[in-house]
C-alpha cells in the first residue's frame, strides 16, 4: 500500500505491506532508527514518536493509520551539532546510560510538557485543582517509559531544566 | 612480574594537572545516543540491503522434536530459506576449539533434535521483510515428545548438592558458637528468578566478505570470546571474524555471551550471499537469554548482649540448567564483612530443566544482601541496638575469613557520613509509630559490598599531525560510561583537551580488553589506557627531545611536560600538533598493557557503601512506596563523578526493584516462565521512584591498579533491596521473607497484625 507522511518534516511517500508498523516503517523504510524497538507491543515507551504532535508508541500503531501525517521523530528534534534544549538536557543532566530507552524518553519528555500546558489531567493532581510541574507530577506523566538502566532522577532533573528554560 | 608496589610511582591520573579525572564531564557519545544517532547492532546499514530472521522457540521444557514441517513457511511471500535441526548448516558440535587459544568454543544453532529448555530456538526463517519473515515463523509445525521436565525448584531443595569444585567455608566451630551465642536468629528468605530486561533485546547483524570472513555486528558485553565463539562455530579463522559492538543498550551481565541470533545471522548471510539480521522479540528474551536464578537463603547469626557476633551461618540454594554450572554466589561476601569468629558459608545447586542461569548485575551480592542485611536489622531489634550501631560493633580489622587486610575499608564511615545526611537520628526503632495521612512511614539500612577486580587488558594510543588523540580497545560500553572515562584518561595523560580526543571501541580488530562485568571495566579498560598514554608520552618526549627541528631538541626526555596541547621543557615549547606534523607526520602509535600484580592477593579487595531508605506503607493496600533514598559510596578514585554516580543510582534502582517488584514466577506444567513481556514482568518504572541520589567518598586504593580506582557498576545494587525492606519493617512491623514484597504478602502481614 502506499501512504504519504511528512518525517521531520520531509514529504516521504512509501509503499509498504499493510502489516508494517509505524515504527518498522520509520526504522527499516525510513532509516530513521533513532525510534527503538525495547517490547513492539506498547509497553515499553522506548519507540515514542510525535504523531501531529502527540507522543504514541510507534510499535503499536500501523504505519497505513499515518497517511498524511506528520511524525517527528527523535532525529526532528535536533541534531549532535544542534541540540534540542532537551535533548541538552538529557546530556547535560546524565538522563541515559546505554541510551536505548533516550530517544523515546526525550519525544515523550517534549510531548509530556506541551500536554501539561494544555492543561491535560493527571492521577497526580487531584480533581478540580490547577497541576503544578512537580517531581510527583513528572514521574506519572513519565511512568510510560521504562528506563532499565535506571536514569529515573536524571531524568526527571532534566525535564524540570528543560521546562524551566535553563537548559 | 608485577607487584603493587609498580604502582606507587606517581603518573599523569595521580597527578591530575589539568583537573579532568574525577569531573563529571558529559557523556563521550552523548551527542549521538540524545539524537538517536548512535547505531546498535540491528540499525547498523549494511552494505546492501539486509534480510530479516525471525526465531521460533521450543514449546515444551526437555525432550526431542520428532517431526518438523517447514513446506508452509518455505512457501510463503518472500521467504528466502527456513531451517530447523533437519536442514541447518553442518556446525562443529557445541564447545569445538579448533584454535587452542580460543576463548570461546564453538555454539551451533539448531544443532539436534534436543529441546533442553521452553523457548530455545528450534526453528528459523528468513525473508526479504521482517513483514514475512514474521508471518512465516508462524506456519512452522513441530512435532515433541516431551520427557517430562524438573523445574520446581523449592520441592528440589533436598537434590541440592555442593556446586563442582566447591567446599563449604567454616572457621572456628560454627554450630557450638551458635548454640553458645546470648541472643540468636534463624531465618529463611527467599529471592524469585529475574530478567535482565535489558531495554534492548539481543539482536546481529552479520554479513560475508568473500567465503571466508565476516562482518558481524551484534549486542554484546565481551568482544574476544564473542568473536572466538562465531569463529569456531563457523569453521573460519579467528581473524576472519570481525565482530563489532559500538553501542549495546544494556548488558547487565545478560549480554556477557552470544545466542544464536548472532550464529544464525552469520549462518545465513553465507547461505543467502546477502546481509541478515536477527534480533529477540522481548518475549523470546526472557527464556532465550540467561537469567538470575532464584535462591533460598538461611542465615543464622549468634551474638552476645553486647551486640558482637560470636556465630554467623550463611547457606544458599540456588539453581542451574541441567547442562550448566553457573551458581548464584550469595554466600560470598558474607565471608567478608562481619567479623565473628565462628562462621560457615557455603552453596547448594540444584540442576533443573529451566532455561540457562547467568550472571547479572551483582551476582551473589545482589540477592545475599537481601538476607545478610535484613537479618541485621532482626538482630538489632532483638538487641535493642542501633542498625548502625550494631554493624560498627562487628567490623573487622582484617578480612575475616582470610586474615588478609583491607587495601581500603570505609564502611564505617560511609554508614556514618549517611546517617547523618539522612537524618537517621530521626528513626523511631518501635515499627508502626509514624503516619503521615494514609501512609505509615518508616526507615531503613543496609551496608553494601562488591569485589573489586583487575584483568588484563591492552590498549592502543595514536596522535596524529593535528595532534589528536585516538584510544583504540576492544572494549564495549554498555552504558556504564567506558567511552567517557577512556577520553578523560587519555585528555588528562596526554595534557590535551577532551575534544582532542576520540575513542573507538568496540571492535575486534583493536586490542583485546575483557569487556564490560563484575565491574572492572573502568579500572581494566582505563589502567590499560593509561599504560598506553604514558607509553605514547614517552614516544613524544623521545622525538622532541631527538628532534633538531624541537626547540625541546636534546633535553631530557623525561622532563618534559604535556599540557593545553603543548609539550615543554620549561620555557622552551611547541604545540603536539606542530611536533607531530613536522617530526612524525604519519602520526604515531602505541600500545600499552595492563595486567593484574602478582601480590594483589595479599590484601581483600572491595568496595563498599550504605543505604538510607524512607517508604510509606498503606496498610490498608500494603502498597509500599520509596519516598527517598541515599547510598554513600567508597569505590576508589572515581573518574567521572557523573557517570559514576548514574552507575550508583541505578544500581540503587535495581534494588528497589528487587525488594519490591521482581521476579518471574516458574509455571509447573510448561517448565516455562509466566512473565513474558515488560507488561507482566515488573519493573521499577518513573512513578516508584521518589527522591534518590548516591554520594562518593575520596578514595583512592593504591592496592587496586594504577590510577587507585574501582568499579562502581554493581556497588549500588547490593544492599539495596535491604534497606528498603529494613524501611517496610521499621514502617508496618511486618517482616516479609519472601521477595518481591508485593501488596499481598505484605497485607497477609498486616490482617495478621490486626492492622
Ligand atoms: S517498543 Fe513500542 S512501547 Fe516498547
Ligand atoms: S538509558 Fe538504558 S534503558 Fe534508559
Amino acid at each position: 500500500m502506499r501512504i504519504n507522511i511528512t518525517a521531520n518534516g520531509e514529504a516521504r511517500s512509501l509503499d509498504l505491506d499493510p502489516r508494517t508498523t509505524l515504527l518498522d516503517a520509520l526504522r527499516e523504510h525510513l532509516k530513521l532508527t533513532g525510534s527503538k524497538k525495547g517490547c513492539d507491543h506498547g509497553q515499553c515507551g522506548a519507540c515514542t514518536v510525535l504523531a501531529n504532535g502527540t507522543r504514541i508508541n510507534a510499535c503499536l500503531s500501523l504505519a497505513v493509520m499515518h497517511d498524511g501525517d506528520e511524525v517527528t521523530t527523535i532525529e526532528g528534534l535536533g541534531s549532535p551539532e544542534t541540540l534540542h534544549p532537551m535533548q541538552q538536557a538529557f546530556l547535560t543532566h546524565d538522563a541515559f546510560q546505554c541510551g536505548y530507552c533516550t530517544p523515546g524518553q526525550i519525544c515523550s519528555a517534549v510531548a509530556m510538557l506541551a500536554e501539561f500546558e494544555a492543561g491535560a489531567p493527571s492521577p497526580e493532581t487531584p480533581r478540580g485543582a490547577a497541576p503544578t510541574l512537580s517531581d510527583a507530577e513528572i514521574r506519572e506523566r513519565m511512568s510510560g517509559n521504562i528506563c532499565r538502566c535506571s536514569a529515573y532522577p536524571q531524568i526527571v532533573a532534566a525535564i524540570r531544566d528543560a521546562a524551566e528554560g535553563r537548559a | 612480574m608485577s607487584s603493587v608496589s609498580d604502582w606507587e610511582a606517581p603518573n599523569p591520573v595521580k597527578d591530575n594537572r589539568g583537573g579532568l579525572i574525577g569531573k563529571g564531564v558529559d557523556r563521550y557519545e552523548g551527542p549521538l545516543k540524545v539524537t538517536g544517532t548512535a547505531p546498535y547492532a540491528y540499525e547498523v546499514q549494511p552494505p546492501s540491503p539486509p534480510a530479516y530472521g525471525v526465531m521460533v522457540g521450543a514449546a515444551i521444557a526437555r525432550g526431542r522434536i520428532t517431526a518438523v514441517d517447514i513446506a508452509a513457511a518455505e512457501a510463503s511471500p518472500g521467504v528466502l530459506l527456513a531451517w530447523t535441526h533437519m536442514n541447518a548448516p553442518a556446525q562443529p558440535p557445541r564447545g569445538t576449539k579448533g584454535h587452542p587459544r580460543s576463548t570461546q568454543g564453538s555454539k551451533p544453532a539448531l544443532e539436534s533434535d534436543r529441546v533442553a529448555y521452553f523457548g530455545q530456538p528450534v526453528a528459523f526463517v528468513v525473508a526479504d521483510t521482517l513483514e514475512n519473515a514474521v508471518a512465516a515463523s508462524h506456519l512452522i509445525r513441530l512435532s515433541y515428545a516431551a520427557e517430562g521436565h524438573d523445574v520446581a525448584f523449592h520441592e528440589r531443595l533436598d537434590a541440592a548438592g555442593q556446586p563442582p569444585g566447591e567446599q563449604d567455608v567454616e572457621i572456628g566451630d560454627f554450630d557450638a558458637g551458635f548454640a553458645a551465642s546470648e541472643v540468636r536468629l534463624d531465618e529463611t528468605w527467599t529471592t524469585p528468578l529475574q530478567n535482565h530486561c535489558q531495554m534492548e533485546p539481543c539482536a546481529s547483524l552479520a554479513w560475508w566478505e568473500g567465503p571466508d570472513r565476516c562482518v558481524a555486528h551484534t549486542s554484546v558485553q565481551m568482544v574476544k570470546p564473542a568473536q572466538h565463539g562465531l569463529a569456531e562455530t563457523l569453521g573460519i579463522g579467528r581473524d576472519d571474524v570481525h565482530l563489532l559492538t559500538r553501542y549495546i543498550g544494556g548488558g547487565f551481565g545478560g549480554k556477557g555471551q552470544t545466542y544464536d541470533d548472532l550464529t544464525l545471522a552469520a549462518l545465513a548471510a553465507r547461505a543467502l550471499g546477502r546481509p541478515v539480521k536477527v534480533a529477540f522479540t522481548r518475549q523470546q528474551m526472557m527464556h532465550g537469554t540467561i537469567h538470575r536464578p532464584a535462591t533460598v537463603q538461611r542465615v543464622r547469626l549468634g551474638a552476645g548482649r553486647d551486640g558482637r557476633l560470636n556465630a554467623m551461618s550463611m547457606m544458599t540454594w540456588t539453581h542451574c540448567h541441567r547442562d550448566g554450572a553457573f551458581t548464584e554466589h550469595a554466600s560470598n561476601f558474607a565471608r567478608s564483612l562481619y567479623a565473628a569468629p565462628n562462621r560457615l558459608t557455603g552453596h547448594r545447586l540444584v540442576k533443573l530443566d529451566l532455561p540457562h542461569a547467568g550472571a547479572m548485575r551483582a551476582p551473589g551480592e545482589a540477592s545475599g544482601t537481601l538476607s545478610l542485611e535484613c537479618a541485621m536489622d532482626e538482630l538489632a531489634e532483638q538487641l535493642g541496638l542501633d542498625p548502625v550501631e550494631l554493624r560498627i560493633r562487628n567490623e573487622p580489622e582484617v578480612d575475616p575469613e582470610n586474615g588478609r587486610p583491607f587495601s581500603q575499608r570505609q564502611l564505617v564511615r560511609c554508614l556514618r557520613e549517611g546517617a547523618q545526611l539522612f537524618g537517621w537520628d530521626r528513626r523511631l526503632p518501635t515499627p508502626g509509630q509514624v503516619r503521615d495521612g494514609r501512609w505509615l512511614v518508616g526507615l531503613g539500612m543496609a551496608a553494601a559490598i562488591r569485589g573489586n577486580f583487575l584483568l588484563p587488558a591492552k590498549c592502543s594510543f595514536s596522535v596524529d599531525a593535528d595532534g589528536v588523540i585516538t584510544v583504540r580497545q576492544g572494549m564495549t560500553d554498555i552504558g556504564t560510561g567506558t567511552y567517557t572515562v577512556l577520553a578523560q584518561i587519555a585528555a588528562e595523560t596526554l595534557g590535551v583537551p577532551l575534544g582532542q580526543v576520540k575513542v573507538e571501541i568496540g571492535d575486534s580488530e583493536l586490542p583485546p580488553a575483557p569487556g564490560s562485568g563484575g565491574q572492572f571495566g573502568a579500572a581494566t579498560a582505563g589502567s590499560a589506557a593509561l599504560m598506553a598514554g604514558m607509553n605514547l608520552r614517552r614516544a613524544i618526549a623521545d622525538l622532541a627531545t631527538g628532534d633538531p627541528g624541537s626547540p625541546l631538541h636534546a633535553g631530557d626526555p623525561g622532563d618534559v611536560t604535556f599540557q593545553d596541547g603543548v609539550v615543554a621543557i620549561e620555557n622552551r615549547s611547541e604545540t603536539l600538533s606542530d611536533l607531530i606534523r613536522r617530526a612524525a607526520p604519519e602520526g604515531l602509535t602505541v600500545e600499552g598493557e595492563i595486567r593484574p600484580a602478582q601480590d594483589a592477593q595479599k590484601w581483600s579487595q572491595q568496595t563498599y557503601g550504605a543505604h538510607y531508605c524512607e517508604v510509606g506503607v498503606d496498610p490498608v493496600t500494603g502498597e509500599v512506596r520509596v519516598r527517598r533514598m541515599l547510598g554513600v559510596f567508597a569505590a576508589g578514585r572515581i573518574i567521572n563523578a557523573k557517570t559514576a554516580r548514574s552507575q550508583l543510582t541505578g544500581g540503587m534502582i535495581w534494588g528497589v526493584g528487587s525488594a519490591l517488584h521482581e521476579g518471574n514466577p516458574v509455571d509447573p506444567r510448561y517448565g516455562s516462565l509466566v512473565n513474558q513481556d515488560l507488561a507482566q514482568y515488573v519493573l521499577p518504572v518513573q512513578a516508584d521512584i521518589g527522591e534518590l541520589d548516591a554520594i562518593m567518598l575520596d578514595e583512592v586504593d593504591d592496592k587496586a591498579n594504577p590510577m587507585g580506582i574501582k568499579g562502581v557498576g554493581e556497588l549500588g545494587n547490593s544492599g539495596a533491596g535491604a534497606a528498603v525492606a529494613n524501611a517496610v519493617y521499621n514502617a508496618c512491623g511486618v517482616r516479609v521473607r519472601d521477595y518481591p514484597i508485593t501488596p499481598d504478602r505484605l497485607l497477609a502481614g498486616l490482617i495478621a497484625k490486626g492492622m
